[in-house]
C-alpha cells in the first residue's frame, strides 16, 4: 500500500511543480539554517570527555581574605598555597594542577626562529585523568613532578612544526633559557571545550569562544615549569598586587587550577567534607574569611556555570529555530492549498471506497516525500552553510563539519518536521464529504 | 471598497487565513528584533576610539622577562623608533583601545570607605601615551614629566604602604567624569582605588575607548602617570602619517630586531587593523542576521504568492460571476489587495505583540535595550509592502479571468 500512496504522492507532486518547488524549498532553507546552527551547538556544548566527565570535579575555595569585591562565588582560580596544599593531600583518585604561561621555545642549534607558546604547567596525573593520546612517548612520572625535572611533553602541532612530526623522545627543547628533554608527544588532540583551562565565564558577557582554542603546545611538570618560566605568570586575580609581576608564588593572587578524580559518590561526598575541612582549618588560621564559600562542580556543572557556549552562537541558533517555525507555517499553509484543491480526487477516492484513514495516510505520504526532497536540499544548504561557518573568524570555526550523527539529525528532522506540517492540512483533506465533492464535478 | 464580503469569504477559510496571519506576525517579530539586533551592532561597531585612528602603528615584543636593565633597554628602543624619519611620536602603552586580549580594570570609588565600586574603570598606563594616542583634552592638562612614576616603584609603595611612592594624578574621559561627577567639572576632584588609595583628577580628554568588556561603560577610562617597560606586557605605539605606517612598521621592526635580534614580535599591526579584528565577530553576526532577516521575508513573500494563487484559482467561478454582473477589472483586482492588507494588518498587529515579548526576553537575557517605538511602524510599513507586492502577482490573474467562466461549470 504505502508504495502506491508513494506513486500517487509522487504524481501529485509533479502536477503542479511551482508550489511543490515552493515547498520543498521552505523546508530546505529551514532545515539548512537550522542544521547549521544546531551542528555548531552540537560541537560547542557537547562534552570533551564523554564517559569520563562525570567523575572529573573542580574544587573552589575563597582564598580572597578581604571583604573587597563579591563573595557570592569563591574565585575560579586559587593561590599558591591553597593550591598545593590541597593537591598535596593527594584526597582524590588522581589530581592535578593546571597553571597556563608563554614562553619562548626553540630548538638548541636549529634554524627556525624563536616561537611563542603556550605552555601549561602540570602535574603526571594529568595525562591519565584526561585520556589525553600519546603518539610517541609517554607522560612524565610523579617522581619527575617531585625532582623538579626538566622535561616535557608536547603536541603534535608543534612537534610538526620543530621536528617535521619525527619521533622527537628524547631530544632537547630550550625553553626561555632552560634546555629540556622530550618525553613524549600527543596525538593531534582538539578537546571542545578546551575544558580543562575554562575559567572566568561570567566576566565574559557571553563572549567565550577563546575557551574552544587548541590545547597548549608545551606540558611541563607544575614545579618545574614554575622555576623556569618565573616571571611570566598571569594572575586571574589579586587582592593585593604581587611585588614581583609574574613570580605569584606567595603573592596574594589567585592563579592555579586543581582539577580532581573521584569515582564514587562516596567519595565525592568525603571530599566535600575534605574541603570544607581545609577552609574551616585556613580559617582558624588566619588565612580565609569566608570559610563556607567552598563549592565542588563537576567538569559538565563547571562549564555550564561558566556559559561556555558563546552568546552568539546560542541567539542563531534560537533564531535559526524561529525560521524553520515560519518555513514550517509556509509549509501548512501551501499543502493545506495543494490538498483541497484535489477535493474533487479525494471525493472520488472516498467514493469508491477508500477510508478516512486512507486518505490520511496517503496526505502523509506525500507531506513526507516533501520532507525528503526538503531534507536533500536542507542537507546541500548544511554544507554549505558550515563552510560559511568556517569561515567565520571564531576559533573553533575549522571543527565545524556535519559528522553521521548530524547528517541523521538532518533527515530525521525534515521528515518529522514535514510530517507535523503535513498534519492539519491531512486532517482536513480525509473530512472531505465524497458526496459534495461527486455533485460538483 | 467593501470589506464585508471579504470578510465573509475569509470566514470559510479560517484555518489558511491564520495560518498566514500566523506566518506574518512570526516574520514581523523576528525581522523587527533581527533588525534591532543588527543596528545594536552597527552602533558597537561605530564607537568612537578617541585616538588618531589612521595615525598609530602597535609592535609588541615577547616579555624579556625580570632583568635589571628593562627599563634602560625600553629607553633605548623608544629612542632609536623616534630616531626613524616620519615618526611623529612614540610610546610604550599597556593595552590598545578596542583591541582584543587582556585589560587592565580596576573599581574606582568616590569616598575612601565606601563598600561597593562607583563604576569600573580601565587603566592605561605609560610616558608620552596621550599626545601619541592623539586624544583631544577638554580641561585641565596632560601630565608633567616630573609626575611620571616607574612600574615598579609604583608596585613597591603599594606593598609597603608608602603613599608617596604612588602617581597622585590621573587623566580622565568625559564620558567617566560625567558617570562620576554628572554637571560639574571632575577637575581637582579626588577619586579612590583598591582599599580607599587617593587620586586627583587634573585633566579631563574627550574621548578614550576600552580595549574590551565595553559593557562595563564603553569609555570608562582613566590615563595614569606611570612609566613602563617590557616586563609589563607593553608594547611599543607609534604615530606617524596615514600614508607612511606600513613602511615605518618595517623599519620600526628592523630597528628593533637590530638592537636584540634575540626578540620574538607578538604582534605587529596598524590601529586600524586591530580595530578590524576587535570587531569582527560583530561583523560576522550582523551579516548572518542580514541574511536571515532577507531570507525569511522571501519566504513569507513566497508562502503569501502560493496561497494567493491557490484562492485565486479557487474562486475563478466567483471571479467570472462578479466580472458577468459587472465588476471591472480592477474591482478584482482590489478585491485581493485589500484581502491580503487586512490578513496583513491582522498579522502585523499579533507581530507587534510578539516582537514586544520576544524583546523582553532579549532584554533579560542578552541584556538587550527596548525596543525602540521607531520600529513598529516602520516593521509594519515594510510587511505591508511585501505582502502587496506578493499578491500583485496573483490578483493581476485574478483580474484577467474572462466573464465567461461564469458560464462553464467549473
Amino acid at each position: 500500500m504505502f508504495g502506491y500512496y508513494l506513486d500517487l504522492a509522487v504524481r501529485s507532486l509533479k502536477r503542479n511543480k511551482m508550489l511543490t518547488a515552493l515547498m520543498v524549498i521552505a523546508i530546505a532553507v529551514g532545515i539548512g539554517a537550522s542544521m547549521t546552527t544546531l551542528t555548531v551547538m552540537h560541537l560547542l556544548s557537547g562534552d570533551p570527555l564523554p564517559g569520563k566527565s562525570a567523575h572529573l570535579f573542580y574544587p573552589q575555595v575563597d582564598t580572597n581574605p578581604t571583604n573587597e569585591g563579591s563573595h557570592a562565588e569563591p574565585p575560579d582560580m586559587m593561590d599558591y598555597r591553597s593550591a598545593v596544599d590541597l593537591w598535596s593531600a593527594q584526597r582524590a583518585d588522581r589530581q592535578t594542577l593546571i597553571v597556563d604561561s608563554s614562553i619562548k621555545v626553540r630548538v638548541p642549534g636549529g634554524k627556525l626562529p624563536a616561537l611563542m607558546e603556550t605552555m601549561l604547567s602540570s602535574t603526571s596525573d594529568f595525562f591519565p585523568m584526561f585520556n589525553v593520546p600519546f603518539q610517541y612517548g609517554s607522560a612524565w612520572t610523579s617522581e619527575d613532578d617531585a625532582r623538579h625535572a626538566r622535561v616535557a611533553v608536547i603536541l603534535a602541532d608543534l612537534n610538526d612544526k620543530l621536528f617535521a612530526g619525527q619521533d622527537s623522545v628524547g631530544r632537547t627543547l630550550r625553553l626561555k633559557e632552560s634546555d629540556v628533554r622530550v618525553v613524549g608527544v600527543l596525538k593531534p588532540w582538539r578537546p571542545l571545550p578546551q575544558f580543562y583551562d575554562v575559567v572566568g565565564g561570567r566576566f565574559s558577557d557571553g563572549d567565550t569562544a577563546g575557551f574552544y582554542t587548541k590545547p597548549e603546545g608545551v606540558f611541563m611538570p607544575f614545579t618545574s615549569g614554575l622555576e623556569i618560566n618565573d616571571g611570566n605568570f598571569q594572575q586571574f586575580n589579586c587582592w593585593h598586587p604581587p611585588e614581583r609581576p609574574g613570580h605569584l608564588e606567595g603573592a596574594s593572587c589567585n592563579w592555579i587550577g586543581l582539577w580532581v578524580d573521584l569515582d564514587s559518590a562516596a567519595k565525592v561526598a568525603d571530599y566535600r567534607r575534605f574541603l570544607a575541612g581545609y577552609a574551616e582549618q585556613q580559617k582558624a588560621l588566619g588565612r580565609f574569611t569566608h570559610a563556607d564559600n567552598t563549592r565542588l562542580r563537576n567538569l559538565m556543572q563547571w562549564l555550564d556555570y561558566n556559559g561556555v557556549v558563546p552568546r552568539d552562537v546560542r541567539l542563531q541558533t534560537w533564531l535559526a529555530f524561529a525560521f524553520l517555525g515560519i518555513c514550517l507555517f509556509n509549509t501548512i499553509g501551501l499543502l493545506l492549498a495543494k490538498f483541497l484543491r484535489r477535493s474533487g480526487e479525494i471525493g472520488v477516492r472516498r467514493a469508491l471506497g477508500a477510508s478516512r484513514a486512507a486518505v490520511f495516510a496517503q496526505c502523509l505520504v506525500e507531506a513526507g516525500v516533501i520532507g525528503l526532497l526538503g531534507g536533500i536540499g536542507g542537507w546541500l544548504l548544511t554544507l554549505a552553510g558550515l563552510s560559511l561557518v568556517r569561515r567565520q573568524p571564531a576559533v573553533y570555526a575549522d571543527m565545524a563539519h556535519l559528522d553521521a550523527s548530524m547528517f541523521i539529525v538532518t533527515f530525521a528532522l525534515a521528515i518529522a518536521s514535514s510530517l507535523l506540517a503535513g498534519l492539519l492540512p491531512a486532517l482536513r483533506a480525509c473530512r472531505v464529504a465524497p458526496g459534495l465533492q461527486l455533485k460538483a464535478l | 471598497m467593501d470589506i464585508l464580503p471579504i470578510l465573509s469569504t475569509l470566514r470559510r477559510h479560517k484555518i489558511t487565513a491564520w495560518l498566514l496571519i500566523l506566518e506574518i506576525a512570526l516574520t514581523c517579530a523576528i525581522v523587527c528584533n533581527a533588525v534591532f539586533l543588527i543596528s545594536q551592532r552597527l552602533e558597537r561597531m561605530r564607537i568612537p576610539s578617541g585616538v588618531a585612528e589612521h595615525e598609530l602603528v602597535q609592535i609588541q615584543l615577547a616579555n624579556i622577562g625580570n632583568r635589571p636593565d628593562a627599563a634602560a633597554r625600553a629607553e633605548t628602543d623608544l629612542a632609536a623608533l623616534r630616531q626613524i624619519p616620519g615618526v611623529q611620536q612614540a610610546a610604550l602603552t599597556n593595552q590598545l583601545p578596542l583591541s582584543s586580549g587582556g585589560s587592565w580594570n580596576s573599581g574606582v570609588k568616590l569616598e575612601p570607605q565606601q563598600q561597593l565600586d562607583t563604576a569600573n574603570v580601565v587603566q592605561y598606563m605609560g610616558q608620552n601615551l596621550l599626545p601619541t594616542l592623539g586624544t583631544r583634552l577638554i580641561a585641565g592638562r596632560e601630565f608633567r614629566p616630573d609626575e611620571f612614576v616607574d612600574y615598579a616603584d609604583a608596585v613597591a609603595a603599594l606593598q609597603s604602604g608608602n603613599m608617596k611612592g604612588l602617581p597622585q594624578t590621573l587623566v580622565i574621559t568625559q564620558a567617566l567624569a560625567e558617570r562620576l561627577w554628572p554637571g560639574r567639572s571632575a577637575l581637582g576632584r579626588p577619586l579612590y582605588f583598591g582599599q580607599g588609595i587617593p587620586f586627583r583628577v587634573i585633566g579631563v580628554i574627550a574621548n578614550l575607548a576600552r580595549p574590551n568588556m565595553l559593557e562595563k561603560g564603553a569609555e570608562y577610562s582613566t590615563v595614569w602617570p606611570i612609566r613602563l617597560n617590557l616586563t609589563q606586557g607593553a608594547s611599543y605605539l607609534i604615530r606617524c602619517a596615514p600614508q607612511d605606517r606600513e613602511q615605518i612598521l618595517k623599519a620600526a621592526l628592523a630597528k628593533l630586531k637590530q638592537l636584540d635580534p634575540r626578540r620574538v614580535v607578538l604582534e605587529k599591526r596598524t590601529w586600524d587593523e586591530a580595530r578590524y579584528e576587535f570587531f569582527q565577530s560583530d561583523r560576522a553576526m550582523a551579516s548572518i542576521l542580514v541574511g536571515v532577516c532577507v531570507a525569511l521575508l522571501i519566504v513569507t513573500a513566497l508562502g503569501i504568492v502560493g496561497l494567493a494563487s491557490f484562492w485565486v484559482s479557487q474562486r475563478r467561478r466567483m471571479i467570472g460571476v462578479r466580472r458577468a454582473l459587472g465588476a471591472t477589472r480592477s474591482n478584482i483586482l482590489h478585491y485581493f489587495q485589500t484581502e491580503n492588507f487586512l490578513l496583513a494588518t491582522v498579522g502585523i498587529g499579533l507581530g507587534m505583540v510578539l516582537s514586544f515579548g520576544i524583546n523582553l526576553f532579549l532584554m533579560t537575557h542578552y541584556e538587550l535595550p527596548r525596543l525602540p517605538a521607531i520600529y513598529f511602524p516602520v516593521g509594519a510599513l515594510l510587511l505591508w509592502l511585501i505582502g502587496q507586492l506578493a499578491v500583485l502577482g496573483p490578483a493581476l490573474r485574478a483580474a484577467a479571468v474572462p466573464p465567461v467562466v461564469a458560464t462553464r461549470s467549473v
